[in-house]
């Protein structure tokens, strides 16, 4: 019965889907204000029944029910309750499912918080969000449902992959797909921007929150995915340039470049055309993750089981809408008017320059990604592009991006001085230098690539937080003016402070994670002591435990340092019954931004016990950084200037901004 | 400066930027892509000591010899061919004889695989794609390899589900 009602209430939101698609652009065609406004009832009504369909498939997930094909395939009546609710989009009917409905739960906000749109634009942004859902909806419906009955229920389910059984799969799904799907936002506001042919600095104004909105959850999407990578599959890497990864990294790429365009269209309304066709792009690099990973085309951890005539329909909605987003652009771009005019060295110089090397690092990513598979279809070649391809293409374009990046906010709107600026940054700039200094004195004869890229990380870090010392005027007038001005200072400010300094921050624990790993790779048998980096490892007994859906081999290591006791550290090696697999558990100790990571091998026939052990240095600054950037990101739009539905402007705050 | 001059610094910046890319990415694709083979490709193309690529097949059975200091040797077939194969660490979770496999490395002069990386997919029935396309393509494809184990499906009356069977991921030990 539940499996039924939710099964309706899919297709009910198709309908409503279908008419919001249609209607409200005859409404904005013939200018009547009841047929556009059905956009928002629809909506609303929309995400209501999406949510009763996955409240739905919860409920029979949460109940065990194995009448239903998904729960058999993917529960068992022993899971933790936890893992029974993540269970849900631990498949592809399921993850499908929650794709759809944060796809209706973007569309309701808009159509909640978009008072103050203009009704058209509202309308055909809602309409172009509609496209998109139909098609998912009808996916959902003829290709995956995740509703199915069996004639003959059985008693006990088939248990979820025991690698997904973890607290990840309850945080890094929805996070990716917040961002993914939020990335529609953007594209439905640039579609409805070309439909309308009218574009101007309150359209970037009203969309950049909303990209703004995406990027944080894609960010923190796929930090939330490198870490559970990195302590779940056992052998502590954090990423693997492997195509599913690469296919989350493309639309932050992309994303990351038209937030930054968008500010150039809202303060200067400049690259127009541009940025309407990062919105389109950006969007459909969230659609070729999805079809990457969703049409089986890729053998990975994200690939569920896969049939044919998904990876088909998959492909078609993404020509059809890829195919339509650019049509339409090129259709309607040129009747864009051209914005205000810049000198090549001013901020919004920068800001290109920005969005070029971004959409390159992007470009090269994509070629990398997608090379083999055209070439398999080709010529039958098999050949993989691994991290040495990535390594070779996009950090060299990265390097000059950072260098440049603190010149940015040192420049002015449509005409900068660079000398300036770098006399400003100087201070940061001798920051960088004595850094690389001392990194290199101590580590002499090392390697001479890490104090160089940990100099310019350095570099980008003083020069973020340079830039708003220099703002405050720090230093320069007393202390109470300081904090009149700091409080003063709008928060998109702090906000670009905030995520600048992230990206210099990931890099200094990517740069020390690689370069001074330290690992132990060894067979141990209980008394054996492991020494790495200054510690003493005992391996003090293994015992085995009973746990609810697994047995798992428990090994129990003290640690030591200088002979003081410092933890206890319990990797372990889990069996699951009911699928036959095996897991490993890592144990991680954290000494500051370091950590210790142990993994069990194999058993030998003598008892003694395969372990690696690895210390990583700084190795949590690689996930601080992206945290800090999204952090950032939720300051920016909490900027009264930028808040989701907040009124027009007010004049008082542009007016503290040219105090600039 | 003029609006065409403000264009043609722009685009020639551009032009630049994307030429840069070019270079580095058609390097790039020169130096660093890896080929997959299967032991009957390596016979008949006799691949160069050296050269770096992956292998996939079966871990035959009965050739896993465990050494000291965890040094590991075993064979990998194909149905036609076999290549011994030497890798020093710790095998994936599921590395199992009679299992589909995939390494990474290269041969050494005496003709043995020094692999530096073993994949292999966390799952009972495991077979990677590659070496699934290579087994059909030389018409060693049996159906049990897809279809292996899992009464409980069958019992269900749902042989499409059996053969959707769970899909584990794919890990990799250095």
């Amino acid at each position: 019965m539940i499996a039924e009602a939710g099964h309706y209430a899919l297709v009910l939101a198709l309908g409503l889907a279908l008419i919001q698609s249609s209607v409200p652009i005859l409404g904005a065609r013939w200018r009547d204000l009841a047929l556009m406004n059905i956009a928002r009832s629809t909506a609303v009504a929309q995400l209501a029944f999406v949510a009763i369909s996955f409240a739905a498939l919860v409920t029979l997930h949460v109940s065990s029910d194995f009448s239903v094909v998904n729960v058999f395939e993917n529960s068992h009546s022993m899971k933790p309750l936890i893992y029974k609710i993540t269970g849900v989009w631990g498949n592809h009917e399921g993850s499908m499912l929650l794709w759809v409905s944060i796809l209706a739960l973007f569309g309701g906000l808009v159509a909640v918080f978009g008072n103050n749109l203009p009704i058209s634009l509202r309308a055909h942004v809602l309409a172009a969000q509609a496209w998109i859902a139909s098609a998912f909806y009808l996916f959902i419906l003829i290709t995956s449902n995740p509703f199915l009955r069996i004639a003959n229920p059985p008693i006990e389910g088939r248990d979820l992959n025991p690698v997904l059984q973890d607290i990840g799969l309850a945080v890094h799904p929805p996070l990716l797909y917040l961002g993914y799907v939020g990335f529609s936002i953007s594209f439905s506001f640039a579609a409805a921007a070309l439909i309308e042919g009218r574009i101007d600095a309150a359209w970037a104004r009203w969309v950049r929150p909303w990209t703004l909105i995406a990027w944080i959850f894609l960010t923190l999407g796929i930090a939330m995915g490198s870490y559970w990578a990195y302590y779940e599959l056992g052998w502590g890497g954090w990423w693997f340039w492997d195509p599913v990864e690469n296919a989350s990294l493309m639309p932050w790429l992309a994303g990351t470049a038209l937030l930054h365009s968008l500010v150039v269209m809202e303060k200067r309304n400049a690259l127009k055309v541009w940025t309407i066709l990062l919105s389109i792009l950006a969007f459909s690099l969230s659609l070729l993750g999805t079809f990457l990973v969703r049409s089986g085309v890729l053998t990975s951890v994200h690939a569920f089981a896969s049939d044919p005539t998904r990876g088909v329909f998959i492909l078609l909605i993404l020509c059809i809408f890829i195919g339509g987003g650019f049509s339409l652009f090129a259709w309607r771009a040129s009747a864009l008017k051209q914005g205000g005019l810049f000198a090549p060295i001013s901020r919004e110089g920068a800001l290109v320059l920005n969005n070029l090397l971004l959409t390159t690092a992007c470009a090269t990513v994509f070629v990398g990604t997608l090379y083999p598979l055209v070439l398999e279809v080709l010529t039958g070649d098999k050949i993989s592009v691994g991290a040495p391809f990535f390594n070779l293409t996009f950090g060299p374009l990265f390097v000059p991006l950072l260098l440049a990046l603190p010149f940015g906010p040192e420049l002015g709107w449509k005409r900068g001085d660079l000398l300036g600026a770098a006399q400003r940054l100087m201070a940061a700039g001798i920051v960088g230098l004595v850094a690389m200094a001392l990194i290199w004195a101590w580590t002499l004869g090392g390697s001479t690539f890490a104090p160089l890229a940990i100099g310019l990380a350095v570099f980008v870090i003083a020069g973020a937080v340079s830039d708003v010392a220099e703002r405050i005027a720090l230093f320069r007038v007393p202390l109470p003016t300081v904090a009149r001005r700091a409080r003063g200072l709008p928060r998109s400010n702090w906000g670009t402070m905030l995520a600048h300094a992230g990206v210099g921050i990931a890099l200094i624990g990517i740069v020390c994670e690689t370069t001074w790993n330290s690992e132990y790779i060894r067979s141990m048998k209980s008394g054996d002591v492991a020494r790495l980096a200054g510690y003493e490892l005992k391996l003090d007994g293994m015992v085995q435990r009973q746990g609810p859906n697994f047995r798992e081999m428990v090994a129990r290591f003290d640690v030591t340092r200088d002979g003081r006791p410092i933890a206890v550290m319990t990797p372990s090696k889990r069996n699951f019954t009911t699928r036959g697999a095996t897991t490993t558990e890592a144990a991680l100790l954290t000494r500051g931004a370091s950590q210790l990571y142990i993994s069990l091998g194999d058993v030998a026939g003598d008892g003694a016990v395969a372990v690696r052990i690895y210390h990583k240095p700084f190795v949590l600054l690689i996930w601080f950084g992206p945290v800090l950037m999204a952090l950032g990101g939720l300051l920016s739009l909490s900027d009264r200037r930028l808040r989701v539905g907040a009124p027009k402007p007010a004049k008082a705050l542009r007016g503290l901004q040219a105090a600039e | 400066m003029t609006r065409k001059q403000r264009r043609l610094t722009i685009v020639g910046g551009s032009i630049a930027v994307l030429a840069i890319a070019a270079a580095l990415v058609l390097n790039a694709l020169r130096d660093s892509i890896v080929f997959f083979s299967t032991p009957t490709m390596v016979a008949e193309k006799h691949v160069k000591p050296g050269q770096r690529f992956r292998l996939g097949g079966l871990v035959q059975p009965g050739s896993l010899v465990r050494g000291d200091n965890m040094a590991v040797n075993f064979q990998v077939a194909d149905g036609n061919a076999h290549l011994p194969v030497s890798y020093k660490g710790i095998l994936p979770d599921l590395f199992r004889e009679g299992q589909g496999v995939v390494a990474e490395g290269a041969l050494d002069a005496s003709g043995v695989f020094r692999a530096d990386t073993v994949l292999a997919k966390h799952d009972e029935n495991y077979m990677p794609k590659d070496v699934a396309d290579a087994l059909k393509k030389q018409g060693h494809w049996k159906d049990e390899y897809g279809v292996r184990a899992d009464g409980t499906a069958k019992a269900a009356g749902s042989n499409a589900a059996a053969s959707r069977a769970a899909q584990g991921e794919q890990g990799a030990v250095r």
